[in-house]
């Protein structure tokens, strides 16, 4: 397997865990052989949890295949780089006057990309390639707020919570997702933070010069304590798991949704019926806007230390063409990475796409927050859902794991 | 002359000693690959900072050992374990030895019985887990709750119980217990009643001649009997439950704050959501050598109980 495969000449072995997108690529893989005679394999890993821990366990063994995804923050594929299994990109995406790199969102692009200054000691340039994009907003069930009387979609987060009391009277519960799954707690709260402190004063959070105990993460910890006072989550949310949340949204369970654009294709699986909008979450801050997790959604690295490198490239230059994207989008219902090919996906995948300029990604920040204080953050969130803590009492415990970190990494570094 | 038989002798005698070493060579290589060496290397990366890719592994001493002892999370998912180990040792033994006790009587389709009570054990604990999600679900659909439980709690006026079962923290941690006893009693009521049938049957009926009522026989022959198979099955639930995961993942998934926290799911934690593959080696050590200590005290206590 892997690398003892990749060198197999005119065979490109790709490892990847996207099961939903698995028969779309093997019929890709077949039309790719009947272009160029070159076989691709694509081997599906799943669920992604097991992925990841098999790319790391190949990684260790040297074992890579020659395409893979690597899964998680930015530090894990800086590892990956540093180590050598990642090829750099830079030369085949400037080629032919940067064609390749102009067809994409660039907002894709730069999740994969590592600049000049980067903190990670990454050899700056573009390490991996994006396949679709996506983005994580809100949804809405147009007939469950018109059921209630309720004209539009709240565009406030004053206005949202009016909502939620006007759909609880009809027993209709408020807002799902899948906040068993911490990093959607997290992804929520960092849209809240850009909108009411901004992007600097988070990054100089994570730097360690402004503590989670200012009054501006004191407010992104008071919303969740607002959602629950006011009744505005569905009923187990912190236990929930996403495929469970998108089923209570699919099925009318609950009148708004927190998800990403692959939703649509599950809804579609679920419930054909369903009759939904998408919205940006609604602001706190009304001066400031409000941004939301997006970018690449899934993207590939090719091998560093495979011998099959350049068929490699070639093969993922062929699969981010329009055609092929156009292809891919239409069959999974994700949102292409190739900007000529949004103009064939469907309405609602249309209004996701809009609002791929208010995107940012924790891949793309010059910080990343050390995971010990994130795990903290979130589980302290979860905290607040249940009232079993306060948002001074969080902030306060996340202040110190902050301050222990800090000192911990001061420590090694004196160390050194 | 007597060179040439010392030699022929030492000659034979290290042949049969290379045989026998040759006989055992391929055992002593597997377990050498696949016990030994892994043992040493998460000794060896227990005293590194490591974040499981790349090539350089800084060398920390004791450090995570230090930093668990002070790693509050990581002691209250000990005791979580306990908890659930302790539910299992009384509830599921309880109830397992009970069903032993029933079918190792000649009753009607005892046959029958035991099949359905092994049937938990035989169960994924994915599908369990999922399972028991299910009827533990506190969503509701059009004012009507979508669980099992609390959809059978309302349907018998029992309304003030419905409960958000999973994501209170008074009660996730018993479900969970709950679930994985009743996943677990099967195998403990195999091993009981296999024991019971080792039983002579004579003791039994020298004890009906001898005006023995069942309480008393009971207590002394079954009981005593039956000993060494309670401490086999308790020590065998001991290291069944401190060390449940896939159950807790599958029916609260990342945990409700950290409340469901087992040592397990930090050492997944620390080894996948943190990339500290050092520090998760250290967690490993650690927790391997509180349940070696729990099972030898176990088998000391037995031993002495035994004697007496």
């Amino acid at each position: 397997m892997g690398c003892s495969q990749g060198n197999q000449a005119n065979v490109v072995n790709i490892w990847h865990w996207m099961t939903d997108r698995q028969e779309v690529f093997v019929e890709l893989a077949e039309q790719y052989k009947e272009q160029t005679g070159i076989e691709v394999n694509f081997e599906l890993y799943a669920p992604s949890d097991e992925y990841s821990k098999k790319i790391v366990a190949a990684a260790q063994a040297r074992v890579l295949p020659d395409i893979y995804g690597i899964l998680g923050e930015k530090k894990k594929r800086a590892a990956f780089i540093n180590s050598g299994f990642v090829a750099d990109l830079t030369e085949s995406f400037n080629a032919s006057e940067g064609a390749w790199e102009k067809s994409l969102f660039e907002k894709a692009l730069n999740v994969n990309r590592f600049k000049e200054d980067n903190i990670y000691n990454v050899k700056p340039g573009i390490y991996g390639v994006p396949i679709d994009v996506t983005n994580i907003q809100m949804l809405y069930n147009k007939d469950l707020l018109t059921k209630a009387g309720i004209k539009g979609y709240p565009k406030t987060f004053a206005q949202f919570i009016k909502n939620i009391s006007t759909l609880n009277r009809i027993g209709i519960e408020g807002l799902v997702s899948g906040w068993g799954e911490t990093w959607m707690v997290d992804c929520f709260a960092s849209n809240y933070a850009f909108n009411i402190m901004g992007e600097e004063k988070i990054m100089a959070t994570y730097r360690g010069e402004v503590p989670y105990t200012d009054e501006d993460w004191i407010k992104v910890f008071n919303i969740f304590k607002v959602l629950r006072k006011n009744n505005a989550l569905a009923k187990g949310i912190v236990a929930k798991g996403n495929k469970y949340a998108e089923q209570d949204f699919a099925l009318g369970r609950a009148a708004f949704a927190f998800n990403g654009s692959w939703c649509v294709n599950v809804y579609n699986d679920m419930n054909q019926d369903l009759n939904y909008g998408v919205m940006l979450p609604p602001v706190i801050n009304e001066e400031r806007p409000m941004s939301i997790w997006g970018g690449a959604g899934s993207s590939f690295v090719v091998n560093g230390i495979s011998e099959n490198k350049q068929q490699a490239i070639d093969f993922l230059k062929w699969l981010t063409a329009k055609d092929q994207q156009a292809f891919l989008s239409k069959k999974t219902k994700n949102l292409p990475a190739n900007r000529y090919a949004l103009s064939a996906i469907p309405e609602i995948l249309s209004q996701f796409a809009s609002a791929m300029d208010e995107t940012t990604h924790p891949s793309i920040w010059k910080y990343n927050e050390n995971p010990l204080v994130s795990e903290t953050f979130d589980k302290g969130i979860q905290s607040i859902i249940i009232g079993e803590k306060t948002p001074e009492e969080v902030a306060q415990a996340v202040q110190e794991v902050k301050v222990r970190e800090i000192e911990k990494v001061k420590k090694r570094s004196m160390r050194q | 002359m007597k060179n040439r038989v010392f030699d022929k002798f030492s000659f034979l005698e290290f042949k049969g000693v290379a045989e026998n070493y040759l006989f055992i060579l391929p055992a002593v290589v597997i377990f050498s690959i696949f016990y030994i060496y892994p043992f040493f290397e998460i000794l060896n990366l227990s005293m590194h900072e490591w974040n499981g890719i790349s090539l350089a592994r800084d060398f920390i001493g004791l450090g995570n050992f230090k930093e668990i002892m002070q790693d509050k999370v990581w002691w209250s998912s000990i005791g979580h374990a306990g908890y659930i180990t302790l539910i299992a040792l009384t509830f599921q033994n309880m109830l397992a030895f009970a069903l032993a006790l029933s079918c190792d009587r000649d009753i009607r389709m005892r046959k029958f019985y035991r099949i359905v009570f092994y049937l938990p054990p035989v169960l994924s604990e994915v599908v369990v887990g999922l399972i028991w999600q299910w009827i533990l679900n506190s969503g509701m659909q059009s004012g009507k709750p979508i669980g099992l439980l609390n959809y059978f709690l309302t349907k018998v006026h029992l309304n003030h119980l419905v409960h958000n079962w999973l994501s209170d923290p008074d009660t996730a941690l018993t479900c969970i217990a709950v679930v994985h006893s009743w996943k677990g009693f099967g195998w403990g009521f195999i091993i009981l009643l296999a024991g019971l049938q080792t039983i002579d049957r004579q003791l039994y009926e020298a004890a009906h001649v001898d005006g023995a009522g069942v309480f008393s026989t009971f207590k002394n022959i079954t009981v005593p009997m039956m000993v060494p198979v309670f401490v086999m099955v308790m020590i065998l639930t001991i290291l069944g439950s401190m060390q449940v995961f896939v159950l807790v993942l599958s029916m609260v998934g990342q945990g409700l704050v950290y409340h469901t926290e087992v040592p397990v799911t930090r050492i997944l934690a620390s080894m996948t959501g943190m990339s500290r593959f050092g520090y998760a080696c250290a967690q490993g050590i650690v927790f391997g050598l509180i349940l070696m200590i729990g099972s030898f005290m176990l088998n000391k206590i037995s031993k002495k109980a035994k004697q007496e």
